[in-house]
């Protein structure tokens, strides 16, 4: 193992499996010399050549279109969308056509494709460039949605998005990407199924259940309360929401009785609604000592001043005033 | 360039082929044999049949929701076709699309769509894939009048010229989108001349003349191997109305009737007859044939069974 940065990862992931497989192109605005917005793709047009990795013109409906195109006739794209709140501008694409396109011509062919977009606030890039949109994707069958908290986990998931034969949504989280963890050497080729949960923390009091960056937001937290001796909180992260780990959230509940569903996004109509039913809809619901639990961000845009847009996710103190209430 | 007689027979019996489809179509709709709607083009015969025999099979197409005519031309099944428009389990998406979204990617066909202009980013992108793969084949991507006032118009005709990709955009232009003349949806007559934004050849030509569209794809199809993207805008108009529902209140009987003058297949009938390719009985006979070929694709369609709900997840997602 060696430390790399969630942003290498997913470098390291696309440049390994386009090594292996020609028929992996990349698209994107300014991915070429440029490195992409965040740096992501730095040294890929150097080793890989114009052909495969494609600046494209600021086109986001079409560079996802083409690439669904593309992978309809034998290629497995990658295109990035440089902020994921753009994936509102390529929503035609992705929703009506790469999503549907297997079912709606009976099965006759498939859309491998995986479009990587970042995603989240603390940028103070304001209210267009930070949004969690996560939930508007995954309420559309046809479509995969993935988002890792850990360089680890980005490699790992991200092969896995790569070699799926479905349209994968493979949403980044702008603030982790200089975030450093161990991730195998570069020949160890591993891969992280998608659709299966990981027990970030084990404990036994409380189950937090989250994703993307308030993963480690949250093993703060229940880390200090170990440290305070006052409880053992398990940390769950879901990792992909479609397809989602359904028994491994239902196991944990029944485990612990205490549920606490925090993410980022916007609370209503947010992904932790479908969380905590899955939840209170199964036998887990006998086991519960205690209401299962939503933290999500405030429904109000991300604001700009850095004290506002510090305070409409939910914050260190925020997790800890409502794991309380449920202890 | 003089067509062979076999290429004359083609492009006749599909333009019937598509013709009989669709009365057929429409008198089940009568019949109250399909729910759903459909939007056909009668009187665009020309079009789709035109470019698209043009082609080779490996060729692709992206379709429109009008597109019986590019469907046929591709040579797609009938029977499925039929199937599809039924909704029943042989149908080409298992009854699970409708006549909005008839695929058959065995004969280079990548979908029809039900989003206007929804199929230009998809065409780029299977060009993009037959360039990278340094294929000889080209993409053709269908689209309507009222298609190029989309954004997807824009950003693909632009993509494709920057990245030379070999696709030839083929506009329908039938003069309306649902009731929209394009005199009130653009302020140019000739929607050929946005080619010339992107960079690229842009002709139009009289969309009621398959001989001619026919020749035109030949000669098309070599340019985007060669240079890349071309538009192609062919003139034409739909003579029924927009989809199943429409009472034409935007438009003058009189301006139907002229343009039913402009029959392509009265139109070709008429050059086949003067240049004695052939005999009013022979082409009696091919017309024949289409309509028997039409009454079996309808036999097969009702002697059809009906998707099943136990097999309703197929398909959401791929292996
Ligand atoms: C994005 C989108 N907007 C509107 C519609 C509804 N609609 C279906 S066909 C059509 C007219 C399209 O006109 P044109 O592109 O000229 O094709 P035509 O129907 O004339 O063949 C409209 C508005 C749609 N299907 N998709
Ligand atoms: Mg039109």
């Amino acid at each position: 193992m060696r430390d790399i940065t969630y942003a290498q990862a997913i470098n390291e992931a696309m440049s390994e499996e386009m090594r292996k497989d020609d028929s992996i192109i990349f698209l994107g605005e300014d991915i070429g010399v440029y490195g992409g917005a965040f740096g992501v793709s730095r040294g890929m047009i150097e080793e890989f050549g114009e052909e495969r990795v494609r600046d494209t013109p600021i086109s986001e409906l079409a560079i996802t279109g083409a690439a669904a195109g593309a992978a309809m006739n034998g290629l497995r794209p990658i295109v990035e969308i440089m902020f994921s709140d753009f994936m509102t501008l390529a929503m035609e694409q992705l929703v009506n056509q790469a999503a549907k396109n297997r079912f709606q011509f009976g099965g006759q062919g498939s859309v491998p494709m995986v479009l990587r977009a970042p995603g989240g606030s603390g940028t103070g890039a304001a209210e267009q460039h930070s949004q969690s949109l996560e939930a508007w994707v995954a309420h559309v069958p046809g479509l995969k949605v993935v988002i890792p908290s850990t360089p680890y986990d980005a490699k790992g998931l991200l092969k896995s998005a790569i070699r799926d034969n479905n349209p994968v949504v493979f949403l980044e989280q702008k603030l982790l990407y200089r975030v450093k963890g161990p991730v195998p050497e570069i020949e160890d080729d591993y891969s992280i199924p998608l659709g299966v949960a990981d027990v970030k923390r084990e404990g036994k009091d409380l189950t937090i259940i989250t994703y993307g960056r308030m993963v480690p937001r949250c093993l703060t937290v229940a880390e200090r309360f170990a440290e305070a001796k006052e409880a053992d909180i398990e940390v769950i992260d879901i990792r992909t929401l479609v397809p989602l780990d359904k028994k491994a959230l239902i196991d944990s509940a029944k485990k612990t009785g205490r549920v606490l569903v925090v993410h980022e996004a916007c609370q209503t109509g947010g992904f932790g609604g479908e969380i905590v039913s899955t939840i209170v809809e199964s036998d887990a619901f006998f086991y519960l000592d205690a209401p299962v639990k939503r933290l999500g961000g405030l429904d109000v845009p991300i604001p700009y001043n850095p004290q506002l847009e510090a305070q409409v996710v939910p914050t260190e103190e925020k997790i800890t005033a409502a794991l309380r209430e449920l202890l | 360039m003089k067509l062979p007689k076999a290429v004359h027979k083609e492009l006749y019996y599909k333009m019937l082929l598509t013709r009989e489809f669709e009365q057929t179509a429409a008198k089940l709709f009568i019949q109250g044999k399909v729910h759903g709607t459909a939007h056909f083009c009668i009187g665009e015969e020309a079009t789709g049949v035109g470019v698209c025999s043009a082609l080779e099979k490996e060729d692709l197409i992206t379709q429109t929701h009008r597109g019986h005519n590019q469907g046929i031309g591709k040579n797609m099944d009938i029977n499925r076709m039929m199937a599809e428009f039924l909704g029943k389990e042989t149908g080409y998406c298992k009854g699970k699309g409708g006549c909005m979204h008839i695929a058959d990617f065995s004969v280079g066909s990548l979908g029809a769509n039900g989003v206007v202009a929804g199929g230009m980013p998809i065409a780029t992108g299977a060009a993009l894939a037959q360039k990278y793969r340094k294929s000889e084949h080209i993409t053709v991507c269908f689209f309507g009048d009222g298609a190029a006032n989309e954004g997807a118009f824009h950003e693909s005709l632009n993509l494709a010229s920057v990245w030379k990709l070999p696709v030839l955009f083929v506009c329908t232009n039938n003069q309306y989108g649902m009731s929209t003349s394009i005199k009130k949806s653009m302020n140019i007559e000739d929607i050929s001349i946005r080619a010339t934004s992107y960079g690229i050849k842009g002709i139009a030509l009289d969309g009621n003349d398959v001989v001619n569209i026919y020749q035109e794809t030949k000669k098309a199809k070599e340019h985007v191997k060669e240079h890349g993207p071309m538009l192609m805008v062919l003139n034409t108009y739909r003579w029924m109305g927009h989809s199943k529902s429409d009472a034409q209140l935007y438009r003058t009987k009189e301006e139907v009737e002229q343009w039913k003058e402009q029959c392509p297949i009265k139109r070709h009938r008429a050059y086949l007859l003067e240049n004695g390719i052939f005999t009013e009985k022979e082409l009696d006979a091919v017309q024949q044939e289409a309509a028997d070929a039409v009454r079996a694709a309808v036999e097969f369609a009702e002697n059809s069974p009906e998707p099943k709900i136990e097999n309703i997840f197929d398909d959401v997602y791929a292996d």
